[in-house]
Parts: C-alpha cells; structure tokens; sequence
C-alpha cells in the first residue's frame, strides 16, 4: 500500500532521510522509533506531501505522490488522517466543529456531516463533550478529538506524529488503545513515538530510524 | 459556496471590532463618492436648467406694440442659434410676480401691472450663442434693456468642473486608501488565522476553499459601507429637503429621482465589490501562501 523506494531527504547540508526503502502492507499497525531528528517526521511529511524528497519515489497504491500536481493534493490528503503531537485543535470550535472540520472541507452537507461527527465522537467516548471548546477538555480528551478529525473522513491511512508525547501514561495508552482500535477496522497506522512501554507492550511491527537511515525493522519488535 | 459564506460569517463575528474599523473606512470612502456624485448631478441638473431657460431676456419700453413684438421675434426665429422665444406681457408678469411673492402681501399691494415691463425671453442652443443674440437686441429701438445671465451658466460650469475634479480626486485617493485598508485587515487576518489555515491545508481543503471566505469578508466590508452610505444620504436628502430646495430654487433636483438612487446605490455596491474584491485578493495574494 506505502511503498517507499531510495527515498532521501535533504535540507541544505542536512541529512534528514538517507535511502530509504521500505513497505507498508494494507491494515499493517506500524511503530517509527528513533531518537529525536532521527528523520521520523520528514517520513511522516513526505507521505502527506508536505515535503517533497531530493530523491527516490513514495507510492500510495498506484500512485506516485512526488508526481501528483499541485492541484491533486488536497484530494490525496483526504485520504490521510492526521494526528499530532500538540493536538492542533483550532481553539475558537468546539469539540463538534473541530471534527466537523474534515467534513467540511470535503464538502460534505450539514445533515452527513451531524451524522457522522456524531457516531465519531460516540467512537471515541467524547460525544458528552462536544460542545467543549479544547480549552476546556484534558490532554486526553483533546487527542481524542484530534483523532476523531483524523478518522472521520474514514481515511485509508492514519498518520499520527507522537500522539502520545503531551500525555501522562494513563491517558497514553487509552489513546493508543483507540488507534489499536481504529486499525483493526483495517485503517492503516504509522505511529511515530518515543514510548518505549507502548511500542513493546503492543507488539506491532517497529521501524527504527537513526539519522535518516532504517536501522531496522521488524515485525512484532521492540524498542529498545 | 454556502460553506464560505458560513466561513466568512464566522470570520467576521470573531473579530468585531475589525470587522467595523473596516465597514467604517468603506463607509466614509463611499459617504465621500456618494456625497461627490450627488453634488454633480444636482449641479449638472442646476446647469441644465438654466441653460433650458430663457438666457437672454430683453425688456420693452413702454408703448411698444404687438407688431413690433412680433417682428423682433420673426427675426430672431431666422436665426439658427436661438431655439425658442416667448412673450411676456406685463400681465403675466405681474402673475409670475405676485406667483413668486405670494407669501408677502405687502410686496404684492405695491405693484400693478403697469409698472412691469413686458420682455421677451429667449432660449438659444450654447451659453455661447448668448452675447450675439444679446447684442442684435440691443440695437433695437423698442427694447429698453437686455439682461445675460451669462455669468451664472459660466460660475456654474466651472462649479460643475470644480465638484467633477475635486470630488474625483479625493474619492480616487479615498479608493485606494480603503483598498489598503482592506488589505491589511484581511492580511492580518490571515496571519492570525495561520493555524488554522495549515491544519485546513493538512485536511485536504483546496485552495479557494481556504481564499474564497478571505475574500468574500473584503467584499462583505466593502457592501456593507456603501449600503450604510446609501441608506444615510438618502435619509439625509429626504429629511433636509424642504432645507435644500431653498437653496436650489427652480432647479428641478429634489425630490431625488428614485431611479437615480437606485442606479447610485447599484454602481456603490459594483465599486464596493471591487474595492473589497481588489483588497482582500491582494492580501490573499500577498499572504496566504497555499
């Protein structure tokens, strides 16, 4: 499904991905561990388009998304949730117009739009919260309505950039419970994280990158 | 599109006060241009009258008779510059008098219609036709005096090209001043919406679905100004119109024509889209890189 072929990025001088190959298979759950600059980011980058790499070739099904134009981008990216780190909710929405957001943009009518904020945020426990402002929810709760944006546009693949660095080890691991969760209804997972306990605890297939460079990759795997 | 419009409803209700610094700029601009537009019409309109109306008037002694009348005005229909002519007896002098001074009756008991000459008023087709016409009456011996209202055609000509070029100027400068102004609400707005402009960029939004609400806010303030304008000054010419027509006398200017309010609020509301449409797009243009 992802499939990355000597794929290299620099900035100026800077290495950020040095070759890198590698296959992501349709529903796969994958861990990207490294330390911080390791290149884990521009990986993520790179599929959204983002970034574009100096080299290689990134395909998403069977399309090449360094050679899409300008104008199919916004489409590609409807395909792609996102989840990140500092949450990025718009802090003037609720927790309903925040998740209506994707909807909205896809341009979506009022009355699909109700309808499937509503059964998301039931998904993921929030629905009593929806007419929060992010202000007024807990860590938890707001990476529970970011994912809820991811998701609602039922995308083919979820990208989520250390979903878990903001938050205590408790709230942690409902949200990775939530993204186990939304990958077994066959949705693709790249999780980018520094969460040892997590990543060993699930079992799941683990990248570790090292200044742009796979250093391995293995099924089931463990950071170490 | 209803979700832009929804979007700029949105952008407009969480900044107010942004939101009316910039409807009031765009009120004061069109206030300018409206106030300009109306000034040269009534001036035109005021030109026009007296140019439609007899310029020269010629006044005859007493004793002349009707004969005589009738071959000045034999004469004067030879000629191409005059358009038309009309006698005044001193009958309907003293009507048009006592007409003009109805409302002071010791002005009226004082004069008779004796004491009135009777005139010929005529009509000639340029200002400039005038003094000639003018000077071929005055050598006619049954004609007392001859009156130009020559000065009044030029003072008005000049005021009307005085309004025309001032006016102009100043609403020019107004035009642009306010299509900065809008460039740099809707710029700043969207530095302050940068965030969310990103996250709607990683969700897939296109492009004109990030630009259209930007750029429909800046058309938004530019209506908006030029309705509020619209509304004011035709409010303002209805209440003060008994005031006004005091000064405007005979020209027939108030009650301002409906059609001519309508055809100014529509040429507002063009400008107002361009303004605004101009302004914001340059912001959009200028900052909002997608």
């Amino acid at each position: 499904m992802i499939l990355f072929e000597n794929v290299s990025k620099k900035f100026g001088a800077t290495i950020a991905l040095d070759d890198i190959t590698l296959e992501v298979k349709q529903g796969e759950f994958v861990f990207i561990v490294g330390p911080s600059g390791a290149g884990k980011s521009s990986l993520l980058k790179i599929l959204t388009r983002e970034i574009l790499p100096s080299d290689g070739k990134i395909k998403l099904g069977n399309v090449d998304i360094t050679k899409i134009k300008t104008s199919e981008i916004p489409q590609f990216r409807r395909k792609i949730g996102m989840v990140f780190q500092d949450f990025k909710l718009l802090d003037d929405r609720t927790v309903f117009e925040n998740v209506a957001l994707t909807l909205e943009v896809q341009g979506k009518s009022d009355e699909e739009i109700s309808k499937l904020v509503e059964h998301t945020l039931k998904l993921v426990e929030i629905w009593d919260k929806k007419n929060l402002f992010p202000r007024q929810l807990s860590g938890g709760e707001a990476q529970r309505t970011a994912i809820a944006r991811a998701i609602v546009g039922k995308p083919d693949i979820v990208l989520a950039d250390e979903p878990t660095g903001d938050l205590d080890p408790k709230t942690a691991w409902g949200v990775i419970q939530l993204l186990n969760e939304i990958n077994s209804w066959g949705t693709t997972v790249l999780m980018s994280t520094h969460n040892q306990e997590i990543v060993n605890s699930l079992k799941r297939r683990v990248i570790k990158i090292k200044a742009g460079k796979i250093i391995s990759d293995t099924k089931e795997g463990k950071y170490e | 599109m209803n979700r832009a419009i929804e979007f700029t409803r949105r952008n407009i209700r969480r900044t107010p006060f942004q939101a009316l610094a910039a409807s009031m700029v765009m009120f004061l601009t069109f206030l300018a241009l409206q106030i300009f537009v109306i000034m040269a019409a009534g001036s035109q309109e005021a030109l026009r009258y007296f140019e439609s109306k007899p310029q020269v008037i010629a006044f005859f002694k007493e004793g002349t008779t009707n004969q005589d009348v009738s071959l000045i005005e034999t004469a004067l229909h030879q000629e191409t510059r005059v358009t038309s002519t009309q006698f005044v007896s001193k009958e309907a002098a003293l009507e048009i008098y006592r007409e003009r001074n109805k409302n002071d009756p010791a002005l009226l008991e004082l004069v008779t219609a004796n004491i009135l000459p009777a005139s010929l008023e005529i009509s000639t087709q340029t200002p400039q036709d005038l003094q000639p016409i003018a000077e071929i009456l005055k050598r006619e011996p049954v004609i007392s005096e001859v009156i130009v209202p020559q000065d009044v055609v030029q003072t008005l000509t000049s005021f009307t090209k005085v309004i025309r070029v001032t006016g102009g100027t100043i609403v020019g400068f107004l035009m642009v001043f306010a299509t900065l102004v809008i460039l740099m609400i809707i710029g700043f707005k969207i530095r302050l919406k940068r965030n969310e402009i990103e996250i709607m960029r990683l969700l897939g939004a296109s492009p004109n679905f990030i630009r259209t609400p930007f750029i429909l806010e800046g058309i938004f303030y530019g209506v908006t100004g030029a309705i509020l304008t619209w509304a004011i000054t035709y409010a303002g010419l209805w209440y003060f119109q008994p005031f006004l027509q005091g000064y405007i006398g005979e020209v027939k200017f108030l009650p301002v024509n409906p059609l001519f309010m309508m055809a100014l609020l529509g040429g507002s509301l063009i400008l107002a889209c361009f303004v605004g449409g101009i302004g914001s797009f340059a912001a959009v243009r200028r900052y909002l890189k997608i």
